[in-house]
């Protein structure tokens, strides 16, 4: 029984820690800009796309390194390169589709909608382009297992946790202690009077955009780690259950979403967990509960967990 | 006096006119398919732009609610008229069916407007980004909750519809489900507007300008949100009967936020707020899709673009905020619009 406890706490922190960072990445853009990124989980599901053509491809056969290199030095290639090019697809959507909105102060209803759109065409694009057949992702890391406390876990799942946890300590860092942080606050605070005091607007929403797509890519690369099959809706779901988890934990604070993710995914895993002694429930209820704590939470909190409410002037 | 009698009389010439041309065959089974889909889309389009268009809000859960009715719908028909292994013998006789269909219809609306009470209820407190989360979960939960009922066949669907339109098919060889679609969009068109232009109406609208001054001014918002957003569920929840009993068989895939997504693409196509630009967008709509059907699974990459284009381009939409009788003034004296 312990070690059966123990065991899920693993997968639902390996999992929490997936939510974590995309729902990071719907923070930064709406701590910034207010504007909810629905394209935010198919850029992750491109970012898993892209980790598995650069690891598979780029590296390995045609590539920049030499054939029979070891597998660690393609995995330390494949990260900077995966979360660069997946940046890349954030930085272009706000280029070609946010930025003439916002330029035309345009209401912020036809942002989302357009967000919203851009996800869509994200997926379908992939699935025509790739045809629906899934692609496995190469394994890059050695088949080790630890065994603490009677609980199997492997190296893929623990650097995914790991991996997490640092880029939340850097997040955190870059927000709270450097110049750029400092004007991303001033942009979210007051996005009229930032331009006044040569704060360059843009600039800072294209470094938003860029770390939050980052992190989603990283996210891909994690993910395709630990569950290796690629599917063109695989951002869908997973985008859809971080975007609460940064709902949950109070939208536009970052340590509300990371808890939010963690959150969500120990729900996810004790639904699962409990399909087993409850006879009711079924596994396949866990889209239902989660969305079903988002009713709930929105509800009575409208602001999430650590959301401070805001008052309407008039 | 002239617009009381002049637009009941154009409605029944036109059903009677494309009656007529099924029977002699001039109207092939595609083209009825077509025009009764189309007739859906209208319903959709129009019921969204109650809440997209005149309340600015913005909901995208709309085909949760057309899932509700198409399921509730489907359910009190096979239960009352066909044997099902499920819901056992039927209780009624097949010559019953003209008369109970819109009573199977009315189950179906008020089934799915009583599913609209998820998303008012918290619409009293949220609103914009927030609100269209809520939309987007109820259309997720509500397509969760259907696959996971074993009864209604979860996943796989259900079927057994087919038999009820043989049924009234064989007591009279008239094209059924194109009367009972007429007459839906004809009931949504003339209830909607009757809504959108009595004070009611003004009541939402005031809602769309500035909420904290209609509620100042006496608006009961709660009320009229709750209101706003039952009667156009319902009304999805109608569109989701006619559209089940059409095609005889429903499963929760066709209910995704793609069917959604289609009922956003008209209702900012049309204009928000005008329900002639509903009209309007859902039939360039229904045309334009039988033209992307060649393209397969490139349409959801034409379609989401197109509304892109719209938001950067003309986000108002064909009409904006117009009835066509600002158009074309002289179309009032055959019909009030406003």
């Amino acid at each position: 029984m312990f070690d059966t406890l123990i065991q899920q706490a693993f997968n639902a922190l390996q999992q929490g820690s997936i939510y974590a960072l995309i729902a990071l990445g719907y923070c930064l853009v709406y701590g910034v800009l207010l504007l909810i990124n629905f394209a935010h989980g198919d850029i992750f599901m491109v970012g898993a796309y892209i980790a598995f053509f650069v690891a598979s491809t780029a590296l390995g056969k045609y590539g920049l390194l030499p054939p029979g290199m070891p597998k660690w030095v393609i995995l330390a290639a494949t990260v900077p390169l995966t979360m660069l090019l997946t940046s890349g697809v954030g930085v272009f959507i706000e280029r070609v589709a946010y930025r003439p909105l916002r330029l035309k102060g345009a209401n912020r209803l036809y942002v989302v909608i357009t967000a919203l759109m851009m996800g869509i065409i994200l997926e379908y694009g992939n699935l025509s382009i790739l045809g629906a057949n899934r692609l496995s992702f190469p394994t890059l890391t050695p088949r080790m297992i630890f065994e603490p406390f009677g609980a199997r876990i492997t190296i893929t799942e623990l650097s995914t946790i790991i991996t997490s946890f640092a880029v939340f300590a850097l997040l955190q860092w870059i927000v709270t202690k450097t110049k750029l942080g400092m004007a991303m606050r001033a942009v979210s605070y007051d996005k009229f009077a930032v331009p006044l005091m040569g704060i360059p607007l843009d600039a800072v929403i294209v470094f938003t955009f860029f770390l939050g797509s980052s992190m989603a890519g990283l996210a891909g690369l994690l993910y395709a780690m630990n569950f290796p099959v690629l599917d063109p809706f695989m951002g869908a779901m997973v985008g859809w259950k971080a975007f609460v988890a940064a709902v949950v934990g109070g939208i536009g604070d970052i340590r509300g979403a990371f808890v939010g993710g963690f959150l969500m995914a120990f729900l996810e895993v004790a639904v699962v967990a409990a399909s087993d002694y409850i006879p009711f429930i079924k596994p396949e209820m866990r889209d239902l509960v989660s969305f079903s704590v988002l009713l709930v939470i929105l509800t009575f909190k409208p602001t999430g967990i650590f959301g401070k409410p805001k008052t309407t002037k008039i | 006096m002239g617009n009381r009698i002049t637009v009941p009389t154009a409605l029944g010439a036109l059903l009677i006119l494309m009656m007529a041309m099924a029977q002699v065959g001039a109207l092939s089974q595609y083209m009825l398919t077509f025009l009764c889909s189309m007739g859906i889309y209208i319903i959709l389009s129009a019921s969204l732009n109650l809440v997209n268009g005149y309340m600015g809000e913005f909901s995208c859960g709309h085909a949760g609610f057309m899932a509700v009715g198409a399921y509730a719908s489907s359910i009190v028909g096979v239960f009352l008229f066909v044997p099902d292994p499920v819901f056992g013998q039927p209780w009624l006789p097949m010559s019953l069916t003209p008369f109970a269909f819109p009573l199977i219809l009315a189950v179906g609306f008020v089934t799915a407007a009583l599913a609209g009470l998820v998303v008012a209820i918290p619409s009293f407190k949220t609103r914009g980004d927030y609100l269209a989360v809520i939309t987007l979960a109820a259309g997720y939960i509500v397509k969760s909750a259907i696959e996971n009922i074993e009864a209604v066949g979860g996943p796989r669907g259900f079927m057994g519809m087919g038999k009820i339109v043989q049924g009234m098919e064989s007591l009279a060889g008239i094209p059924w489900m194109l009367v009972w679609i007429f007459l839906g969009v004809t009931f949504t068109i003339w209830i909607l507007r009757r809504f959108v232009y009595s004070t009611y109406g003004k009541g939402v609208m005031a809602i769309h300008q500035d909420e904290v001054a209609a509620e100042i001014m006496s608006v009961d918002t709660n009320k009229m949100k709750l209101i706003a957003f039952m009667l156009s569920s319902g009304l999805a929840g109608l569109a989701g009967g006619l559209y089940a009993y059409l095609i005889s068989f429903v499963n929760p895939a066709s209910f995704t936020i793609l069917r959604s997504t289609e009922c956003l693409v008209m209702v900012y196509l049309g204009g928000m707020g005008s329900l002639t630009g509903s009209v309007l967008a859902a039939i360039v709509f229904a045309i334009m899709l039988e033209f992307l059907k060649p393209l397969e699974q490139l349409k959801w990459v034409a379609i989401p673009l197109l509304l892109i284009l719209l938001m950067q381009f003309r986000p108002e939409g064909i009409m904006g905020n117009r009835e066509l009788s600002d158009i074309f003034p002289k179309l009032k004296r055959f019909y009030r619009f406003k």
